[in-house]
């Protein structure tokens, strides 16, 4: 292990920086450029909205897009967390037995492979509106979790195993002190997949009930300003999206590192 | 759910058995045959050492003894010093890997055994602190498995094995990972906890210099299925130390091992 660590070069101050400043450097320079050509080549607004048109329509539209942003993320964190405790809730009911999972696995994997997008107009005339949008988001968001739990609690350290049966440890002592425990790496990668993923299920279902002529999240917005040719609002939803997705992720690998960093490979530092 | 029998036993004094195994055989679920059959009987307060090329299931027959496993015949008896005890609590397990809990300190580590029987936590803490200190690693209670060395772990995998006061220790190949300066030390750590603790230890180890330096008895296995091929009685002035190692007695005991030894190799063209 040490001898790796010699081996690795460390990246400087100067590099680090960079590894910042070059994606901020692109996406200014990008930015710098759609602007102009906008600008040179006088395209409408309806057409090609210039970044400064879709910023002001942001501050312009704000009462509007922040209410349907936290429609959004509401249901997004609903889904997320049924998914959450649905997903670690079943991988540790298939670790308890492997008759009930041999008899759900099979579903599981099926409402995973049905695209959601097949299954949202179908949910949402059963279901009311609000509920089918978040049990798009939690079906989505599901699956990864309970994947990656399974993986976990199957990946316990055997001599650990058997220490634990040697000092005659309870089952529910075996979970708590040691499955759990074992597992909550992968726990903490499945929830980090299924948080971007539960905004993609809330998305999907919103514009498939947006069709239906109900609900005002920011999918809806951006279908709504679709139909009435609204293009600088439609960006301005999107980057909002975007930039939901990107605070989720974050925060999401946030936690991990701060759950495992004394411990964890995947939370260390090169260095040891 | 144990097959392992616990008999209370009457306090004969020095020639009670700590262990015995009578006509003990281990057949794996895919036919192969690991073990036996073999007899052998563990004096309370012995130190011997189980030695045998890889596979020649010294391995099993600890985890047999410690009732991690069941024979597939024949019976293991393991007898305990005092009364009551609660299952498993008799026996202190050391495995080949230090096997610590990644997620959780020094501390948590060796305490897990006493956690798991529910021992109150200021209790636990003093036993804990005790455990520690018998190893030298007092100053290390608050650090995690990874800040430290090879031969660190495995000392607090000793102490955890130890935090329980067990009457038997089993330790499975403990060092073979560890440099040999390392080794040599840990070797000397443990023959005095030994004498300070009076505790048996039965040590599975494939160095026949480790097993003549550290044991009372070399029981010689057999590779597949392991069976025992000499038992062999290493007599020294004790306390052993340094100056045994380096002693004309100690070649010739390593010579007379390594010839009993030699039998089990012979078959394997591998060598």
């Amino acid at each position: 292990m040490n001898a790796q660590a010699t081996v690795t070069t460390r990246p400087t101050g100067a590099q680090r920086a960079m590894r910042f400043l070059l994606p901020v450097i692109v996406f200014a320079a990008g930015l710098a450029a759609w602007e102009l050509v906008v600008r040179i080549k006088d395209i409408p607004p309806y057409v090609l909205p210039a970044p400064s048109v879709i910023f002001l329509t942001l501050i312009k539209d704000w009462a509007v897009l922040s209410q349907s942003l936290a429609t959004t993320l509401a249901t997004t964190l609903e889904g997320f967390v049924a998914a959450s405790i649905g997903g670690i809730a079943l991988a540790l009911l298939f670790n308890q037995s492997k008759w009930v999972e041999y008899s759900l696995f099979p579903y599981a994997v099926v409402l995973q492979v049905t695209p959601v997008i097949a299954i949202a107009p179908l949910l949402l005339i059963y279901l009311e509106q609000q509920t089918a949008v978040v049990v798009c988001a939690f079906i989505v968001a599901f699956f990864p979790v309970l994947s990656n739990t399974t993986l976990g609690l199957n990946s316990v350290d055997r001599n650990l195993a058997g220490l634990f049966q040697l000092y005659g440890a309870s089952p529910p002592q075996t979970l708590r002190l040691l499955k759990l425990p074992a597992a909550l790496p992968y726990i903490l990668g499945g929830l980090r997949i299924a948080g971007g993923l539960s905004l993609i299920g809330a998305v999907v279902a919103e514009i498939a009930a947006g069709t239906a002529g109900a609900g005002s999240g920011l999918a809806y917005r951006i279908a709504e300003s679709g139909y009435r040719l609204n293009i600088p609002r439609m960006f301005a939803a999107l980057l909002l999206l975007s930039l939901a997705g990107i605070v989720i992720y974050g925060m999401l690998a946030l936690i991990s590192h701060l759950v495992l960093r004394r411990w964890h490979e995947s939370a260390l530092g090169k260095e040891s | 759910m144990s097959p392992v029998k616990t008999s209370s036993g009457g306090e004969a004094g020095l020639t009670a058995l700590a262990v015995s195994l009578r006509g003990v055989t281990k057949t794996y679920d895919n036919g192969v045959m690991a073990l036996g059959p073999i007899d052998l009987a563990v004096r309370k307060g012995e130190f011997i050492s189980l030695l045998g090329p890889s596979g020649c299931g010294k391995s099993t027959a600890l985890r047999l003894i410690a009732g991690l496993s069941a024979p597939s015949s024949g019976t293991v008896r393991v007898a305990r010093h005092r009364g009551e005890v609660q299952p498993g609590h008799g026996i202190g397990f050391v495995f080949q890997e230090p096997t610590l809990m990644p997620w959780t300190s020094v501390r948590e580590n060796v305490r897990l055994p006493l956690k798991l029987a529910r021992v109150s936590k200021p209790e636990a803490r003093a036993r804990v602190d005790e455990a520690l200190a018998s190893v030298g690693l007092a100053d290390f209670a608050d650090a995690f498995p990874r800040e430290l060395s090879g031969g660190m772990k495995m000392r607090v995998s000793l102490a955890r094995a130890l935090v329980t006061d067990p009457d038997i220790l089993l330790m499975d190949e403990p060092f073979a990972a560890l440099d040999e300066i390392t080794r040599f030390r840990l070797n000397n750590d443990l023959l005095a906890l030994w004498r300070g603790l009076g505790k048996t230890i039965i040590f599975v180890t494939h160095s026949v210099f480790e097993s003549v330096y550290l044991s009372q008895r070399v029981v010689v296995m057999t590779a597949r299925p392991g069976r025992i091929q000499a038992d062999i009685r290493i007599e020294t002035v004790e306390p052993r130390g340094e100056e045994f190692r380096t002693s004309a007695a100690y070649s010739d005991y390593c010579r007379k091992v390594s010839a009993a030894l030699a039998p089990s190799y012979s078959g394997q063209s591998t060598l």
